[in-house]
This record gives structure tokens, C-alpha cells and sequence, in this order.
């Protein structure tokens, strides 16, 4: 498949305009090509992507009753998994800071597969948000100069900004590294490395804003709490990890690369302090909340205890609490060192945990009691679950397609350029 | 080669199908863009319409009431009065919880008829605790109940309204008279303002409004009581198509005891600036600085 044979001569002197769209063609080649198991799995993909969108577009005719959202529970799954697609984007960071901030060579080696999570997550995240958009047709609203965007008033505009910025830094410093690969010229710092620390510095940011939209509600005692950015951070730095030890692990199988055992080492490190971080985080907020009790405590007393004989997220939040809690002690078992299917184990079930607990444990006690103290429970509609499938249906094609085009490039089987002569990942 | 023709097309093929079967899954959408004009896709913020632009929006409503609801209605674009602040207070030592108010809301600005919608819910509250905690919206018998008093809720017009700041695109202010709008023809409908509200004063427009054409109040205003589309957010109004026309808010003009108490702050004759001044009155949910300029008295 590849383009590149020795005899041809470096296109050095092409132009971008030249060498660009041939790029893309390349990437558009490489995403539509592969074997059995490729085209299995991207069109089980597409099919629960299509269900989704199909949920979408009769929610729109219909309107947002399909939903089982309310005027008491008025967000619901879709901002669910908002919030943890944020930290999962912010959490791709934990392998930018060992390979530029601690020059770790093998890190180095495998970074851009956390900058393209950072980049399907975001795409993920703005997924969400329009689909819980009563009027999505009027997203340019939101837009400066042509709509009135309300910034610096607004955390929502700041979110926006911090999204689509930490969106553009990663598909650039992922864009140059393959592309300059693909036409065989060599890196040039300057045109990167700025740009890598301040992804570092911009992922906090991110996932720290997506916070505020919670903790400057004064209406809401169960979100304002200036914990609720810290136990973000953290989780964030749970999944991440969690999401790429899996990751790295079924790359290195399925494409039959050579991905040395330092990076998900070094990730299962980081992955080992951040569940037991994560959990002493919750277990501050729960006693702060449920030893004072009163009214502003009611939320937590619902979440975690049960309020006036309801009880709808109790199962929720106790499920949440024992995967993470598992996922802890098992990462803490020295067998684990040596058994990497038992770190893969953690990995998923904290991964899930940290889902429950931010995304059904976060967002639907902000809403129960409501804020004149109503009790109105709320468990998701089969349009909501529909499109929640879609979306992580997509977030992962994108991941999947755009890992294999970084594959290829980057170890010279697809490029303009003399072939590399050390094969690596 | 052949076998790169093969995939090429076998990719082609799947290309293909994929297209048709995402143009087939969207196919519902239809249903949504077919009632949206380019007018009304393109239509400015109601802040940066001229008056010539208002007045076309105006009758543009006015038409598509007719056309989709078969309702012959007035839209007007009632502005601000100078000199005239508008608050509103509330007896609760009269209040007897008949929810009458609740109903005049429903009716005077065309809420949707299924859902029974109101900008006013009225809590059934414990005697000796002002704490909803142990209040009912949904009580269901003869009113007054022993041992109980009523204190309805509705949009504060907070001086201060957490639901203005959050507002990601403008589509919700503050008016000169104290009353906070929605331009329903702004709002995404991301419904920040409803999580930020302490009153639970905004609703959702979770479906398109259902009202029976001879159910439909004529009498209309842009930032008030016409028809909302739906999924966009909406909220008490003060009534500004009546009161700034001299007229009670509907509630008030509703309540059959006389605990609604509304009128002009800058007034000294007014009514409301005699409870202020002779009522020791109390504000909900002081503690946040939201500045309500919705007050509760009690008589004794």
C-alpha cells in the first residue's frame, strides 16, 4: 500500500500544496483499508454510530421529551458523559508529561496515541453538548462577532474556548509530527515543542473550567464545593491511564507493533497513586457532607444513603465506589506487577468506576432534591442510552482510524520520504 | 493489482452504503427543519434588531401562529416604561393555597396544555419551618389545611440572576424595568440557566407547546407570552404585555384573597412601596445575593 519506493527521490523541494492533499489522501487510504478484524470492528462501529444518529434526528423532531430529563433533572446522561469525556481527554496528558517534562525515550516513542485520544475524547465531549442542545440549528449563537458570546461572564463560554483550543493544540502537534514523517523532513522543535507545555498546562485547564460549570452554582450545595476541581483532576488521571494501558496493550497485539513494556509501566506507576488520590478525594467530600448533614446535605444523603425512600442512585454511586476500590487494592498487590492481565483488570474497572461516579454520581445529585426541594428521580430513556452508544461509538472509530494512520507513517510504511530504517511504534 | 481494484472497490461500495443508510437513519430530522425558515435560522439577537426588523419579526409570528396553529393572534414589542421599577410581594398570612394564580398563568401565557405548565408552583408548607424540606407542591385536597400554610414561587427577577450570567449566548437579561426576558428565538436551550436558577423559576420547552387554537390567548408580546418553539427555556415575565400596559400581572389579578401585592418600586403611592415600608418583609434564599425583587410578608 505504501507510496514510497527506494527508488523514488525525496520530494524535498515539493510544495505543501503538493505534498498536503497527497497527506490526506494517504490518511483517507490508510482508514479504509485493513484486514478482517479492522473491518469488523469499524462496522460494528458504524452500525451502533447509525442507531445513535438515528435516536438524534427523531429527538429533534420530537423534541427532547424522549428524553427522561425534566425541569427538576434538567441534565442528565448526555452532560454525564460530558464531564468524563473532558477528564479522559485531560487525562491523555499522563503521557505528555513523563515524555517531554521527564525525557522518557520510550514514552517519547508512543505519546501521539495520547494525543489522538486527547482528540477523540474532545470530539466525543462536543458530541455530547449538542445533543443535549434543545436547538442545535442555533450553535452559531455561540459563535464571536457573528452570535453574542457571552464570555468572560459565561463558564460555559469558557468552556468552549478551552475545548476547542485543547482540541486545535493536539491536531496540531499530532498533524505536524505525522505529516513531516510522511514527507520524510525532520521535526523542527520549534514548531512543536511551545506547543506540547502548553497542552500540559491547557489539559488542567480544561477539565478544571468543565469544574466551575458545577462549582459556581450557588443553587446547587451538592456541586458548589471547591473540592469538586481537585476530585476532577484526579479522576482524570485515572481513566487516562486506565484508557491507555488497555489501549497500548491491544495496539502492540493487533498491529504488531513493537511498543517496548516501559510506557504502560510507567503509565500503571502513575495509575497506582491516582485511584487511592481519587478515592481519598470522595471520602473527604462524603464526610464533610454527610457529618454536617441539614439541608445542604441533602443531595449526598440521596446519593449515597437514600433520601424519603428514594434511592435511585444508591446502587449507582456503591458500584462505583467498589470498582475503584477493587481496582486500588489490586494495583496495590505485588502479583500485579508481574501479571499484566491484572493491571488490565484494574484498568477496566476503575475506568467504569471513575464513569459511574463522575458521569451518574456527579450530575444527577446536583438535581435530586431539586432546588426547592422536590424529589424527582431519574434514570436514562432508550434514546439516551441509543445516543450514548453512538457517541463513544464514534469516539472510538476516530481513535481507531486515527491511531492506524499515525501506525503507519510513523514507522515509514506509508510516506514520501526514504523508509525509516529503525522500525519502532 | 487486482486485489487493490477489489478492495478499492469493495471500500467504494461501503462508502456508498454508509451514506445511504446515515441519509435513511437522519431522515426524522426533516420533521424538525420543515417549520424553519432561513428568516428565522438567520434572525438577530432581538437586542440588535432595528424597529423596522421587530416589526417584520412581529407579523412573521403572527403568520406562523396562524399558518401552524390556526390561532389569530397579536404579537406586540411592549418596551420598558422610564421611571417604573417593577416588585411584587407576597401575603402569606392570606394566601390559602387555591393555586388560582398558578391557573392564571397557565391560561394568560399559553402554556402547553398537557403538562399543565405554570411559571408558579405553591408549596404546602409546615407551620413553624420555612423550610421546603418539609414543604408539598403536589398536595392534593381542600385548602387551607390544618396546621399548614402556602407560599408560592415563581421567578424571583433576582437584581443579581445567576441564570443571566451562565447564559452561554446572551438570549437572557435583565430589562430596564427589573424583569428578566428570554429571547426565545436565541436561546440553544442548553438549559445552564435552569441549573443555576436557586428557584426552580425556568422551564423547558421539552416538546412543541399544545394548545387548542381557541385555547390560545390573542393578546401577545415577543419577550413574554407567545407561543414558545420548542427546546428553548422559558420564565415568569412578569406579566410585561399586561404591566407595562398599567395592567396586574395575570396572578395578581387571579388571587382571590388579596396576598399579591404588585406594582411600581419608584412609586411612593404604590401599594407595594406601603408593604415595604410598613411589613417587616423577607426575601427567599437571601444567603446566595441573588437580590430578589420578590418579597413575602406575613401580617402579624
Amino acid at each position: 500500500m505504501s507510496t514510497t519506493t527506494a527508488d523514488q527521490a525525496p520530494p524535498a523541494g515539493d510544495s505543501h500544496l503538493v505534498t498536503y492533499p497527497r497527506f490526506l489522501w494517504e490518511c483517507v487510504k490508510i482508514s479504509v483499508d485493513g484486514g478482517l478484524l479492522f473491518y469488523a470492528w469499524m462496522f460494528a462501529l458504524t452500525a451502533m454510530a447509525l442507531v445513535g444518529a438515528n435516536a438524534w434526528a427523531q429527538q429533534l423532531a420530537q423534541g427532547m421529551a424522549l428524553t427522561n430529563l425534566n425541569d427538576h433533572v434538567s441534565w442528565g446522561l448526555y452532560i454525564a458523559n460530558f464531564t468524563f469525556g473532558v477528564g479522559l481527554a485531560a487525562g491523555a496528558v499522563m503521557m505528555v508529561i513523563p515524555a517531554y517534562l521527564y525525557d522518557d525515550e520510550e514514552m517519547h516513542e508512543v505519546v501521539i496515541v495520547g494525543e489522538l485520544l486527547a482528540i477523540a475524547a474532545i470530539i466525543v465531549c462536543v458530541a455530547f453538548v449538542i445533543v443535549d442542545m434543545g436547538r442545535p440549528d442555533r450553535l452559531w449563537h455561540m459563535a464571536p462577532i457573528i452570535g453574542r458570546f457571552h464570555w468572560p461572564m459565561s463558564m460555559l463560554a469558557w468552556d468552549v474556548v478551552v475545548l476547542i483550543g485543547y482540541l486545535l493544540l493536539n491536531l496540531h502537534i499530532s498533524g505536524y509530527m505525522i505529516y513531516s514523517r510522511f514527507v520524510g523532513k525532520p521535526l523542527n522543535p520549534k514548531w512543536y515543542v511551545p506547543f506540547v507545555f502548553l497542552s500540559v498546562a491547557w489539559a488542567i485547564s480544561i477539565h478544571t473550567v468543565t469544574a466551575f460549570l458545577y462549582t459556581g452554582l450557588g443553587s446547587r450545595p451538592f456541586w458548589n464545593d471547591a473540592i469538586i476541581a481537585p476530585r476532577f483532576i484526579a479522576s482524570a488521571f485515572v481513566t487516562g491511564p486506565a484508557f491507555l494501558i488497555v489501549a497500548l496493550t491491544l495496539i502492540r497485539r493487533l498491529m504488531k507493533l513493537a511498543i517496548p513494556d516501559g510506557p504502560i509501566r510507567t503509565l500503571a506507576r502513575i495509575l497506582r497513586v491516582t485511584v487511592w488520590v481519587n478515592l481519598f478525594l470522595l471520602g473527604a467530600e462524603v464526610f464533610t457532607q454527610l457529618y454536617t448533614g441539614g439541608s445542604h446535605a441533602a443531595a449526598a444523603r440521596y446519593l449515597y444513603l437514600g433520601l424519603d425512600g428514594h434511592s435511585a442512585l444508591v446502587p449507582w454511586i456503591w458500584s462505583a465506589i467498589a470498582l475503584n476500590a477493587t481496582a486500588a487494592v489490586v494495583l496495590l498487590l505485588p502479583v500485579s506487577r508481574r501479571r499484566p492481565g491484572l493491571v488490565l483488570l484494574a484498568c477496566v474497572l476503575t475506568f467504569v468506576g471513575v464513569w459511574i461516579e463522575k458521569g451518574m454520581g456527579m450530575i444527577v445529585p446536583g438535581f435530586v432534591p431539586s432546588t426547592l426541594h422536590e424529589i424527582v428521580e431519574y434514570a436514562p430513556s432508550p434514546t439516551e442510552w441509543k445516543l450514548t452508544v453512538g457517541i463513544w461509538a464514534v469516539g472510538l472509530g476516530v481513535f481507531t482510524v486515527a491511531v492506524k494512520i499515525a501506525a503507519q507513517v510513523l514507522t515509514g510504511r506509508s510516506g514520501l520520504g526514504p523508509p525509516r530504517t529503525r522500525e519502532a511504534g | 493489482m487486482s486485489d487493490v481494484t477489489r478492495r478499492t472497490a469493495i471500500a467504494g461500495i461501503g462508502a456508498t452504503l454508509g451514506v445511504a443508510a446515515f441519509a435513511k437513519v437522519m431522515e426524522p430530522v426533516r420533521e424538525f427543519t420543515k417549520d424553519l425558515s432561513l428568516d428565522q435560522f438567520l434572525q438577530r439577537h432581538y437586542r440588535e434588531l432595528s424597529p423596522e426588523d421587530i416589526q417584520g419579526v412581529l407579523r412573521r409570528i403572527e403568520e406562523d401562529t396562524l399558518r401552524e396553529r390556526g390561532a389569530r393572534v397579536q404579537v406586540a414589542d411592549d418596551k420598558p416604561i422610564p421611571g417604573v421599577q417593577f416588585g411584587y410581594a407576597l401575603n402569606l398570612s392570606v394566601c390559602n393555597g387555591c393555586r388560582k394564580c398558578a391557573e392564571a398563568c397557565h391560561e394568560e401565557n399559553n402554556h402547553d396544555r398537557a403538562t399543565n405548565q405554570s411559571y408558579i408552583r405553591v408549596f404546602e408548607m409546615e407551620q413553624g419551618s420555612l423550610d421546603f424540606e418539609h414543604a408539598s407542591a403536589t398536595y392534593d385536597h381542600a385548602v387551607p389545611a390544618p396546621g399548614k400554610y402556602y407560599m408560592p414561587v415563581q421567578c424571583q427577577q433576582c437584581d443579581d440572576a445567576p441564570c443571566v450570567s451562565v447564559c452561554p449566548v446572551e438570549a437572557t437579561w435583565k430589562e430596564e424595568d427589573g424583569v428578566v426576558v428570554v429571547d426565545y428565538d436565541w436561546c440553544i436551550g442548553c438549559r445552564y440557566c435552569e441549573a443555576a436558577c436557586p428557584y426552580h423559576a425556568r422551564r423547558f420547552n421539552w416538546t412543541k407547546p399544545e394548545i387548542p387554537a381557541e385555547e390560545i390567548n390573542p393578546d401577545q408580546g415577543y419577550l413574554s407570552n407567545r407561543v414558545r418553539p420548542q427546546g428553548v427555556v422559558e420564565k415568569c415575565h412578569f406579566c410585561l404585555h399586561r404591566t407595562r400596559r398599567g395592567k396586574l400581572p395575570a396572578c395578581a389579578e387571579a388571587c382571590p384573597t388579596g396576598a399579591r401585592v404588585f406594582g411600581n418600586l419608584l412609586d411612593p403611592e404604590s401599594p407595594i412601596r406601603w408593604v415595604l415600608a410598613n411589613k417587616r418583609v423577607f426575601v427567599l434564599k437571601e444567603e446566595l445575593g441573588t437580590r430578589p425583587r420578590f418579597f413575602y410578608f406575613f401580617d402579624s
